[in-house]
């Protein structure tokens, strides 16, 4: 019980006028809180002008970046996932499921094909953030380690492009056996000789990291991505402790030697190109 | 101590009352007729909790304090062990133990997690979740085993990786990643044995095997039942909701057909209830796999167990028109 009444009514707001906007036309940026006009982020990458920071991006928007012009013909598109446990929270993993693929047109979290990189052959795979989250179930590892596959076949370098939450809980222990299965196919392609970069970008942790993304023969990673195996807030709850500013970004983890570079989005086809050029001792342009 | 799980109590108190009956037996006074009741009852009773359990309820024994972990394994099963430490880059793990022995007389490698019995211990091997070094003296280990060819056993015991930051600097994704990779191309056989929790890419690590084996009442699962909650429902007490939804005790993961190669049975009421016996049980079952395994090549051994691995997959494919 109050100790004090109120024996007035509170002062009533002032009703304002709110100003009609379209939704979409602005973006706050996350990071730096500034507020742009969208088709200027849009112009630029969808990287921040402000501040440079990474929005994420879609999977077929990024291959339109990195690989050449009409080469890219995708594999194994249409593959979906299965709700072989029945898996229910809130709602079905099997409507989830079905959301999900209205809402993005593709079969799940990733996207495979074959392309070229400034003429360079490769086999990639993205992930699409978007789709659940770009969490991995056996859809997901079994494009990977076809996308691999593929690689080895074809004796073409393989790239991923990773950008997920980790596993996919709905499918419990066999999305995490999809670790194991695309390491076990990297096994192949590293004794093969066939080179593999892993581009990590915002965000990719838990299951993901701790399999191929952090295999890379070259890791790289988008500036100031959130890249780790335990999330920062389940790290925050076990230790109670605050975490250090900056605590597994892309900066952190190039200071403590787990990617070998970060790579602006701008710069990333023409840094990939070279690497790969090198990698496959292709003669010097 | 004595330590037992809610359902476990009308058993142990008339284990008790059984005991306390045989403490005042005297030549004068016979309680054997009551004592054999009471056994009967007993078993009765065992075979009714254990028969109905749930997924919690098995997550729970797989947990249990008085389980055997990897050290007690090892005592009941390999003579002439000796453990070997660190990482050679950073400090040793007391989280996950390697070391070598021999088996019937078959020198082989050994690693398993291992959770400590008291809080001192508890804290010293970090409730059994290994930080990156933990992983990398595994893999240095295995790869001793491969130099002098000799089969690798590992007995799976962990909630998990160490959720901390220390473990993040170092790499724990990497050491998880690279302990994949390398299982995968080891030339020497690898039996894989899930004892009690078999936590997420912490067991993973060191769970790429020609053969996985699970106890059973062990678990398997890509999340703890109540990171599961916490994630599903922002509510980790929801850990048996969970443990239904995640289908992750050997009986369920058996079930899949293309994960684990075998139930190992455990003694009546749980492994906790006679070390020996369990020990005996995982012994028969890794002789039997391991002799099976020797008959292949290197080759063969890496291709049957990539293929194993590559066919851990439930997907729709597309259909064709």
């Amino acid at each position: 019980m109050a100790w004090f009444k109120k024996s007035k009514a509170p002062i009533a707001t002032v009703e304002t006028k709110k100003v009609q906007m379209p939704e979409g036309l602005w973006t706050k940026c996350k990071n730096c809180d500034e507020i742009i006009y969208t088709k200027e982020i849009e112009r630029n990458l969808n990287v921040c002008p402000k501040c440079d920071y990474h929005f994420r991006i879609s999977a077929r928007h990024r291959i339109d970046l990195i690989i050449d012009e009409g080469t890219f013909q995708e594999i194994d598109a249409g593959i979906t996932s299965v709700d072989f446990l029945k898996f229910k929270d809130s709602k079905k993993y099997d409507d989830r499921i079905k959301t999900a693929l209205k809402k993005s047109g593709d079969g799940d979290a990733i996207i495979c094909g074959a392309g070229k990189i400034e003429g360079l052959p490769v086999v990639v795979a993205v992930f699409d953030f978007g789709f659940m989250g770009g969490s991995m179930g056996s859809v997901v590892g079994e494009k990977v380690t076809r996308a691999i596959e593929l690689g080895l076949e074809r004796k073409s370098p393989v790239l991923v492009f990773s950008s997920s939450g980790g596993a996919r809980m709905q499918e419990s222990i066999l999305s995490l056996m999809q670790m194991a299965k695309s390491s076990a196919a990297l096994a192949r392609l590293k004794k093969a000789g066939i080179p593999f970069i892993s581009v990590l970008t915002d965000p990719t942790t838990g299951g993901v990291t701790a399999s191929f993304a952090m295999l890379g023969d070259l890791n790289i990673a988008e500036p100031k991505a959130l890249i780790g195996f335990a999330g920062p807030r389940v790290i925050e709850q076990t230790i109670r402790q605050k975490l250090p500013e900056g605590f597994q970004r892309s900066e952190y983890l190039l200071e403590h030697g787990m990617v070998d570079m970060i790579v602006p989005r701008n710069e990333m086809k023409a840094q990939l190109s070279k690497v790969l050029s090198v990698f496959t001792k292709q003669p010097a342009t | 101590m004595q330590y037992f799980l809610d359902f476990e109590k009308p058993l142990v108190d008339l284990e008790q009352k059984i005991r306390e009956l045989r403490d005042y037996s005297t030549d004068s006074v016979d309680f054997s007729s009551e004592i054999k009741k009471l056994e009967k009852k007993a078993d009765k009773l065992r075979a009714e909790i254990f028969s109905n359990l749930s997924r919690w309820q098995r997550t729970q024994l797989a947990r249990h304090q008085n389980r055997p972990y990897t050290l007690d394994y090892i005592k009941n099963i390999f003579t002439d062990w000796f453990e070997v430490h660190g990482d050679r880059n950073y400090r040793d793990d007391p989280a996950l133990v390697c070391g070598f022995a021999r088996l019937d007389g078959q020198p082989c490698a050994v690693i398993g997690h291992q959770k400590g019995r008291d809080t001192k211990e508890k804290v010293y091997r970090n409730f059994g979740m290994p930080n990156p070094e933990g992983y990398r003296k595994a893999l240095r280990v295995m790869q001793m085993a491969e130099q002098f060819g000799l089969p690798v056993f590992t007995f799976v015991d962990t909630p998990g990786a160490f959720p901390g930051i220390g473990a993040e600097e170092r790499g724990q994704a990497e050491a998880i990643a690279r302990n994949l990779r390398e299982m995968a191309a080891l030339k020497v056989p690898i039996i894989v044995t899930i004892t009690g929790e078999g936590g997420s890419g912490g067991a993973l690590a060191i769970a790429v095997g020609n053969r996985v084996l699970m106890m059973q009442y062990s678990v398997y699962s890509v999340i703890s039942p109540e990171g599961c909650a916490a994630i599903l429902w922002s509510d980790g007490t929801r850990g048996p909701e969970a443990a239904e939804a995640l289908k992750l005790t050997a009986t369920d993961i058996d079930q899949l057909g293309c994960v684990i190669d075998e139930i190992i049975e455990e003694p009546v009421g749980g492994a906790h209830n006679d070390y020996e016996l369990a020990a005996s049980q995982v012994k028969q079952a890794l002789q039997k796999h391991l002799a099976e395994l020797q008959e292949l090549s290197a080759d063969e051994l890496i291709e049957q167990r990539y293929q194993k691995f590559r066919a851990m997959t439930v997907i729709q494919e597309p259909q064709k028109n």
